[in-house]
């Protein structure tokens, strides 16, 4: 049986990668995946822990937060639309006005 | 055949304000679909608001727990809810006109309001994690909305997705750390955990240290606290100005709730958290007000210092017990006063063409509205802590908290903050009262509404500074209802 330590040792490797790209990657929607990959790292996480403590409290969250991402990805991929059409670009480094 | 309704301890009088808020959003939806119903909205939602406050005050004294032992009603949560629910009020009335004004006066700025307020409400009401996450999605989904609802400014639509990806990456931080825990303990409830923290403590540290730290990080972004603090300003100032005004008081409400319940009861034991709550009160305070200083644009300049307020509430959760959360829930009662009232005199100054809030749109207030601009005055004095308003006696709770747990140097930097932040809040004063006006000042035009919400505010920061008797009861009263 592969040990929980290596789903965890995925789990945050994911999660770095997501946290990475978050930080540097400039298009809005590869900045999203990003944001999805570090959201779905926690839902590894839990699975495995949820296995290794032989309890479903575990699964039963990632379907929770599975219904969660769905709601955000509407509203985000909405969003990202709509300052599309204002502006035609979705280059984050674009979207500059308010600065101090 | 399993009864599950018993074998889960499902009690809906435990909601009945959040079903109360819930229903009104989907009516409220509902009117929205129709032109000819749809200027109801905002009268159906103070209804509801009103509505649920009244079976909120119902609830007052009132312990239990149901839904497996995941929600839990106390008079910590109470007292939440009715800050939340009093908040959106004079939010529904301090943006009525604005919103008309900017064509944005729709049905669905109520119901996201509601729901939002709604995840707010399961937020306070949480003893376990993942309630306390769906809560705070619920929360922040909406607000990513709102403040993007001005959908033809340009400023506006940057803040939503500002607000967008950092709310969204703040919440995978606050997801693995509560797998973290999860891990580490076999549950997710915070009453389990608190019970079995020893054990847990003993045999998982790597886990639990992870998942606290990431928890923290996760409610940081959404307090604004130092560090995660850089999307505040940016989404403050893009958002319409009402929705701004909801922004930085009820959802930082929500986050300190959560705050205080999960690092105040839950993680108590963690003895490490109170060095670096101490970290992150002087950063955020200092930061906050040294940033604000040299802002030119009134509505950022109230960020920054909604950003030093968080600050100053920190305090409490480096001192924690409960004489620090009576503190906390009286300086977050007082800062919804004063800051919904600064907030409102501002969405009023926008009602005029053109008016971005920039400092130098306040001169010559004082010759065109003379009343407004004394009630404008009297937020500043509140928010930079002068007595007799509620400012001071809140500022002075929260540091002798601090100072009778020994927290000496915090008070002493603290109370040097609010010296600093007197400079930038005496300049809007300064600046409506004796700066003449390159050209002739235009008047602002009061509405029926604004002047309810302002009054509202002006007599709450008046009258709590010169009685708060009464609130520092209620906010010793409202003490954690978990054995």
């Amino acid at each position: 049986m592969v040990p929980v330590s290596a789903y965890l040792i995925l789990a945050v490797v994911l999660f770095g990668i997501g946290a990475i790209g978050v930080l540097t990657s400039r298009n809005m929607i590869v900045l999203f995946m990003c944001i999805e990959l570090m959201l779905n790292a926690a839902n590894l996480a839990m699975v495995a822990f949820s296995r290794a403590l032989n309890v479903v409290d575990g699964h039963v969250i990632v379907f929770l937060v599975l219904t969660v991402a769905a709601a955000e990805a509407a509203v985000g991929l909405a969003m990202i639309i709509t300052i599309f059409r204002n502006r035609e670009t979705i280059n984050i480094d674009r979207y500059s006005i308010l600065k101090w | 055949m399993i009864d599950y309704v018993s074998a889960l301890s499902i009690d809906f009088g435990l909601i009945v304000p959040e079903i109360t808020v819930l229903v009104t959003s989907f009516v409220v939806m509902m009117l929205a679909c129709s032109k000819k119903v749809s200027s109801w909205s905002s009268t159906v939602t103070l209804v509801g608001y009103v509505l649920a406050l009244w079976f909120t005050t119902r609830q007052w004294g009132h312990q239990g727990s149901g839904f497996a032992d995941m929600v839990t009603c106390d008079n910590f949560g109470i007292v939440f809810k009715a800050i939340f629910i009093v908040a959106s009020i004079i939010v529904v009335f301090l943006g009525h006109r604005y919103l008309r004004v900017k064509g944005l006066h729709r049905g669905e700025y109520y119901a996201l309001m509601l729901v939002s307020t709604l995840g707010m409400m399961v937020m306070a009401n949480s003893s376990d994690l993942i309630v306390l996450f769906l809560g705070l999605e619920i929360m922040s989904v909406p607000l990513y909305v709102m403040a993007g609802m001005y959908r033809r400014s340009l400023e506006s639509n940057e803040a939503g997705i500002k607000y967008f990806f950092m709310g969204a990456f703040s919440t995978a931080f606050l997801l693995l750390g509560i797998a973290f825990i999860f891990g580490a303990s076999g549950t997710t409830n915070l009453r389990s955990i608190v019970t079995d923290f020893s054990y847990i403590a003993n045999s998982f540290p790597v886990y639990l240290y992870a998942g606290v730290a990431l928890i923290l990080i996760g409610f940081g972004f959404k307090v604004g606290t130092v560090p995660f603090h850089t999307w505040v300003p940016d989404v403050y100032q893009g958002a319409p100005t009402p929705v701004t005004a909801f922004f930085s008081v009820a959802p930082k409400a929500a986050g300190f709730a959560a705050l205080l319940r999960v690092f105040v009861y839950g993680f108590s034991e963690v003895t490490i958290l109170s060095d670096v709550f101490w970290v992150l009160a002087v950063l955020t305070m200092t930061v906050g007000n040294l940033l604000a200083l040299r802002q030119d644009n009134v509505k950022r300049m109230l960020a920054y210092s909604s950003i030093s307020h968080a600050g100053y509430i920190l305090v409490a959760l480096v001192v924690g017990g409960a004489d620090a959360v009576a503190a906390a829930i009286f300086y977050l009662v007082a800062y919804t006063m004063f800051n919904l009232g600064g907030f409102g005199v501002v969405t009023l100054l926008e009602t005029r063409s053109g008016c971005k809030s920039e400092f130098n749109e306040l001169r010559g207030l004082s010759k065109t509205n003379p009343y407004l601009t004394a009630t404008l005055a009297l937020f500043m004095f509140a928010l930079s802590g002068f007595p007799p308003t509620v400012g001071f006696i809140g500022k002075f709770y929260i540091f002798s908290a601090a100072m009778q747990s020994g927290f000496v140097w915090l008070t002493v930097i603290g109370v040097m903050n609010s010296f600093v932040s007197v400079y930038y809040y005496l300049r809007v004063i300064k600046t409506s009262f004796f700066d003449e006006a390159e050209g002739t000042p235009v008047p602002a035009v009061l509405s029926p509404t604004i002047i309810i919400a302002l009054v509202i505010t002006a007599v709450g920061t008046l009258g709590l500074g010169l009685f708060p008797q009464q609130l520092l009861q209620l906010s010793q009263a409202a003490i954690f209802g978990m054995p």
